[in-house]
């Protein structure tokens, strides 16, 4: 796959933001991820060009991060949380469940391509376990029943809006995009914060 | 009884907190527009003699910290925003950024003055897309009312899931686009830090608080909290509670008047273990619910602060299925540099998966032991001392548990007990 002249000015943009072109890597990395879904070898070799590195170079960063995927995943990649604070309030149970109801095993993606799925480590919400993580958006306080109608609603191509971020869940390459930097005008919808968040505050109004 | 005191999380409650419009409603700006006013060597004064210290784990003195960068030498600086959170259990930074970037792109600019440094880069996770959009608007918005790029730039990189890059120097090395991996220290990121240059990396939190210590005074940040720990700060409370969240409290709160605040643990049980302040810290128990959640106070009953995150476990949790999660999470982390981490770790979940499977002997308690003894203080960095921190506060506190699995041919407890859903949706 070719690159347009107008991504190849995305990419020289995102060189420009740093005072040394190779800090650029990772931007670039999670751009090529959202033209072609994952980090294709083109990609890799597009950056190598670009940056003025060996391939092997760009692909020894490439495999160090697990956000890069270099097969491609879901048109919604779903991430289950099972480090221990969510693992035991639900989050090994939701795993298991979408493992079965999906017919995948852990980084497996549906024969439709609509759903993959991966168990993932802590995203900084655990105030909101047992989370699921959907494009890296957050799906807060799941039980089974709940991912499971998650995912059939990605499947039937209508996917439920995350709890706090967009009103509605963009695609994995969409979602790549805005990892590179790209602003997709969505940083104004859905909630400035959830019910936990707030919880504290509120207390402190009541005079606590 | 101590009050809650929000600063940073104040208007958090306001529909639209993260815009730049209410932002400013409340005063924002006005701390950095103070501060470019005075002399650099005053703001770091100043906020030394706030003693604000480091959220980001260690409770390092921030002023103290920016003071190190040396002065006068022509030579570029730099002050990196570390926003990777990805330690166990801390979850301040990401829903700080959502409700309120602004606070902490204020906060760039009065420590880029201080320091003398051109840029600012935010270092953020890379798995919270919509708080990278929030970020990114609101850097964006700054340019354009012109807080931004009239001598100072803030560029926003997005990292890509590695909790070892939340280590300074492998943040460092993940920023200047290699593979996450720690440098040897010294020298100290403030002598040779980004591309070599003299650097400051300060969590999101020591950051944020920067403005409302311009804007009130040393003395006043002074008054609140204790002796050694002085301010407010974020404590993040996560689990088997009625009513998890943040609490904005001065420091020395206790998690006994925490969980008073929240109601209490979730109904019809009782407290086992906790952690203070994210997974690397050692576990406590319900002896430990008067500590008082200060650096020393935490530090003295045999434990760290860390970042406040209080992970609270009831009685349907099993400890040695809890330690060996987190420790499957040290191994898969582990970036591999150092042989007792990366060996270590290895064999740490080996022999745990074991005794969770009850086919271990007594013996094994006595080599986890030895193999905590063997990283700790061997790894290159934290993160192999971190490793160690629940196995062996697990096995202080709960040994006959441990050896319960073994007597029981397995785990005696039922998973399903401990989860929010037991006996519904499940
Ligand atoms: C494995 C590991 C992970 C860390 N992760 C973070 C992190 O996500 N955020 C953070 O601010 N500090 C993290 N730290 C601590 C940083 O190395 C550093 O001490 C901190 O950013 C300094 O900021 P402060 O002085 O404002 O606390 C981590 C340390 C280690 C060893
Ligand atoms: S202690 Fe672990 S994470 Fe740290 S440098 Fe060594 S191998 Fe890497
Ligand atoms: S443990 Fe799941 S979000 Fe923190």
């Amino acid at each position: 796959m070719a690159y347009t002249p107008e991504q190849l000015q995305v990419m020289d943009s995102m060189i420009k933001r740093y005072p040394r072109s190779r800090s650029a890597i990772m931007p670039l990395l999670h751009y090529v991820q959202s033209i072609a879904g994952y980090v294709t070898n083109e990609g890799i070799e597009l950056i190598a060009k670009l940056l003025t590195l060996e391939t092997a170079e760009v692909s020894a960063v490439a495999t160090f991060y697990t956000q890069y995927k270099r097969k491609p995943v879901g048109e919604y990649h779903v991430g289950v949380c099972t480090n221990t604070l969510c693992a035991v309030m639900g989050g090994d149970a939701i795993f298991a469940a979408l493992k079965d109801h999906l017919g995948v095993e852990n980084d497996g993606v549906t024969a439709d391509g609509k759903v993959s799925l991966e168990h993932i480590e802590c995203n900084a919400a655990c105030d909101y376990a047992p989370v699921v993580m959907a494009n890296w958006e957050f799906y807060d306080n799941q039980d089974v029943s709940s991912a499971k109608e998650l995912v059939d609603s990605m499947r039937k191509g209508t996917p439920k809006p995350p709890t706090r971020g967009p009103n509605s869940l963009v695609t994995w390459k969409e979602a790549s995009a805005v990892l590179a930097g790209i602003n997709d005008g969505k940083a104004g919808e859905g909630l400035q914060a959830g019910g936990p968040t707030l919880f504290g505050l509120n207390l402190s109004k009541e005079g606590k | 009884m101590t009050k809650l005191a929000p600063v940073l999380s104040a208007h958090w409650d306001e529909k639209d907190s993260f815009t730049i419009e209410a932002y400013t409603r409340h005063g924002g700006y006005k701390a950095s527009a103070k501060a470019l006013t005075m002399d650099p060597d005053a703001v770091i004064q100043l906020v030394k003699d706030s003693g604000l210290r480091g959220r980001g784990g260690a409770g390092f003195p921030t002023g103290m910290k920016w003071g190190f960068i040396p002065q006068g030498d022509e030579k570029d600086h730099y002050l990196v925003v570390n926003a990777d959170e990805s330690e166990p259990g801390t979850c301040k930074d990401t829903p700080l950024l959502m409700a309120n970037p602004h606070v902490l792109i204020e906060g760039c600019i009065i420590a880029c003055h201080a320091i003398r440094a051109k840029h600012a880069f935010i270092y953020i996770r890379g798995e919270v897309t919509h708080v990278v959009r929030r970020v990114n608007q609101a850097i964006e918005d700054a340019y354009k009312v012109g807080h931004l790029g009239k001598g100072i730039d803030v560029v926003l990189h997005v990292g890509a899931g590695a909790y070892i890059c939340g280590e300074e120097t492998a943040l460092l090395d993940s920023l200047e686009g290699f593979r996450g991996q720690p440098r040897l220290r010294p020298p100290f990121p403030a002598i040779a830090g980004l591309y070599a240059r003299p650097t400051v990396v300060n969590n999101v939190e020591s950051i944020a608080s920067v403005p409302a210590i311009i804007a009130n005074g040393a003395e006043w940040y002074q008054g609140m909290g204790t002796e050694k720990s002085k301010g407010t700060t974020l404590y993040s409370l996560s689990g088997h509670v009625n009513n998890p969240g943040q609490f904005e409290a001065p420091l020395g709160i206790t998690l006994r008047e925490i969980l008073e605040l929240a109601g209490g643990v979730r109904n019809g049980h009782k407290l086992k273990f906790w952690t203070p302040g994210g997974s690397s810290t050692p576990l406590f128990t319900d002896e430990h619910l008067d500590v008082p959640l200060d650096y020393e106070g935490v530090s003295a009953a045999g434990s760290m602060l860390g970042t406040k995150a209080l992970q609270i476990f009831d009685e349907t949790t099993c400890v040695v299925r809890a330690v060996l999660r987190w420790t499957e999470f040290y191994k898969h982390e582990s970036c591999g540099k150092c042989t007792p981490c990366r060996e270590g770790t290895w064999w740490l979940v080996q022999i745990l998966r074991d005794l969770e499977n009850g086919v271990g002997t007594e013996a094994d308690l006595a080599k986890l032991l030895d193999l905590c003894d063997n990283i700790m203080g061997r790894s290159f960095c934290a993160l192999g001392d971190g490793a160690t921190s629940p196995i062996t506060s697990s096995i202080k506190y709960f040994r006959d548990e441990y050896l319960a699995h073994l007597t029981n041919g397995g785990c005696p407890f039922d998973p399903v007990k401990s989860t929010l859903f037991s006996g519904v949706n499940a």
